[in-house]
């Protein structure tokens, strides 16, 4: 389903702040797999999901999504294969629209936008109904502002956005990571139920290694811009947080404990 | 101080207020609705009525005219747009690009600074003369159809899968690409869209005031901008719906220039218009600014509210 073949991306290159965020990465997911990513600060994750998504344009190497090469397609192009939500919750949804609005724009991801009506009757009915699997009560509220919503609130319709119409893959960057607890394991757990439910190709960063492994069928861990480690299967289900750490330390060597506190 | 002498020059007031309110609804498109600052108004608002006199002189009737102004503006709004997406140029520095190209371009149109059109030699649309008159005639009857229209028009617009993605690339760029928005087209369609309006919002003054001059356009920004936010201020807590906030931009662009024939009224020198316009709106420009940075009450959160 996806195919990331040798992908490097240097950011101002040439300059004191050169930066190389990939470097010759490759990963390939199959249909269905839910892949959770775990990594230091500046392992490339974001980086990572971001050439995906068409964000930046990378330096070498190939992005195939279903089939089809998307890497000099721009980030519009892509839209119609990949559902998207990002760690700020500001970014995912557009604040001064209503939910019904926001829900609308992405029900049509994908599709040229005509003169025909931004909203329908009908569509509003399915946008209160799809707003109940959130439990968060928006399904009385489709007119509201999503401005008016709280971070946790507005994470979970993104995810729904993200859905609306089925992308070939999902990713989610650190989505939960601005929330409070409660509410991120609400989001996780509304995460879990979308991607079952739909059985969607997920690629989901987190900086919680529980979070990484109680979620997903299959783990990959990113050090300088390269997958260090990939698990999956039984395998994965008999990761220890311990087991992870220990891994790490292995790849990072000395780095390990100042990213220690960002990883358990 | 003659109080009929004030309440003479309302109707005038009104009529202006509501030809200017057509470029106002323009700088709404872009200011409030696409986020962008576009300076390039300043040049079209003489380009539209540079177009129309040239047009009607040379026996274009009334409706092509006011199309060919309109298209004029369009093509303004394109190359501002092309010069943002397209060449990268931040939409500030493209608008005042192309503003400074239109001073030639309005020049080579007109042949000289200054191009009179009289009622006497032409069926116009609108007149400074029938200002007072009660027939079907007077421009204020004519502006206010003009703005109703558009306000339609507009409403049924902004309400499309296009005019949905319009407001989305203003709202937030990031999340539009994410759902398959090209933000660059958006962007040059409401640039055009924009300039279209002010162009034919300036065919009307050119009409209304008998001439086109290369100068008629300074400071359009500035108005358009007032009328906006004149609009914001009053009414917003009102007018939710969006029909009714371009409405509210109509009616800031009367209050504007009610207050601008009172201070005619009061004897001021109409030189320092300008000044007084910028100012008041960098007043109501700092207003929001001022309100979150030293009256923002614990507790009461806005917009930005993380969870």
């Amino acid at each position: 389903m996806l195919e990331i073949k040798g992908v490097c991306k240097t950011f101002n290159a040439g300059t004191v702040n050169e930066k190389r965020a990939l470097n010759g990465l490759s990963l390939t997911l199959a249909d269905g797999d839910f892949v959770t990513v775990i990594g230091g600060n500046g392992a490339g994750k974001s980086t990572m999901l971001n050439a995906v998504a068409g964000v930046f344009p990378v330096d070498e190497g190939s992005i195939v999504i279903d089939g089809v090469d998307v890497t000099r397609l721009p980030e519009h192009k892509r839209a119609p294969y990949i559902g998207r939500v990002f760690q700020d919750p500001m970014m995912g949804t557009a604040a001064t629209m209503q939910i019904e609005e926001n829900m609308a724009l992405a029900a049509r991801r994908g599709r040229p936008r005509t003169l025909r009506p931004g909203i329908t009757k009908k569509e509003r009915e399915e946008y209160r109904e799809m707003l109940k699997i959130l439990d968060l009560g928006l399904e009385d509220r489709l007119t509201s502002k999503v401005g008016l919503l709280s971070g946790g609130q507005r994470q979970a319709l993104t995810l729904l956005m993200a859905s609306l119409v089925k992308p070939k893959l999902l990713l989610l960057d650190e989505h939960t990571a601005a929330l409070d607890p409660k509410t991120a394991a609400k989001v996780l757990e509304t995460t879990e139920k979308i991607v079952e439910r739909d059985h969607l190709t997920t690629l989901m960063i987190t900086h919680n290694m529980k979070d990484a492994i109680a979620h997903g069928d299959r783990l990959v861990m990113l050090y300088d811009g390269r997958i260090v480690l990939d698990i999956a299967g039984e395998e994965k289900k008999r990761l220890t947080v311990e087991d992870l750490l220990e891994q790490f330390t292995k790849v990072s060597g000395a780095e390990f404990s100042s990213d220690r506190a960002l990883l358990s | 101080m003659d109080i009929t002498a004030l309440l003479n020059m309302m109707p005038g007031a009104a009529a202006q207020g509501l030809i200017w309110g057509v470029m106002a609804i323009g700088v709404y498109i872009t200011y409030k609705i696409l986020d962008v600052a576009d300076l390039t108004v300043d040049g079209t608002m003489c380009t539209g009525g540079a177009v129309f006199i040239m047009l009607t002189v040379h026996g274009a009737p009334m409706a092509a005219a006011l199309l060919g102004a309109f298209i004029a503006g369009m093509l303004a709004g394109l190359a501002t747009g092309l010069f943002h997406t397209f060449c990268g140029i931040p939409a500030i520095l493209a608008g005042i690009l192309t503003q400074l190209a239109l001073y030639s371009v309005n020049l080579r149109i007109m042949g000289q600074a200054n191009q009179p059109i009289s009622f006497r030699n032409y069926a116009l649309l609108v007149s400074s003369r029938n200002v007072k008159a009660m027939t079907l005639e007077n421009p204020i009857l004519i502006g206010a159809i003009f703005c109703a229209a558009i306000v339609a028009v507009l409403y049924w617009f902004f309400g499309t899968e296009l005019g949905s993605s319009l407001r989305a690339t203003g709202a937030n760029p990031n999340m539009a690409r994410a759902q398959g928005i090209d933000t660059n087209f958006t962007k040059v369609l409401g640039l055009m869209l924009s300039n279209g309006l002010v162009a034919l919002s300036s065919a009307l003054l050119a009409q209304y005031q008998g001439f086109a001059d290369v100068n008629m356009g300074r400071g359009a920004i500035v108005i358009g901008l007032a009328a906006v936010i004149i609009g914001e201020v009053l009414l917003s807590k009102v007018f939710r719906n969006f029909a009714l906030l371009l409405v509210s931009v109509i009616v800031g662009s009367i209050l504007y220039y009610v207050v601008y024939n009172v201070v005619i009224w009061l004897g001021l020198n109409t030189d320092d218009m300008k000044l007084i316009t910028a100012l008041i709106v960098a007043v109501f420009l700092s207003i929001p600014y001022w309100k979150g940075k030293y009256f923002d009450r614990p507790g009461k959160k806005g917009a930005g509210t993380h969870a």
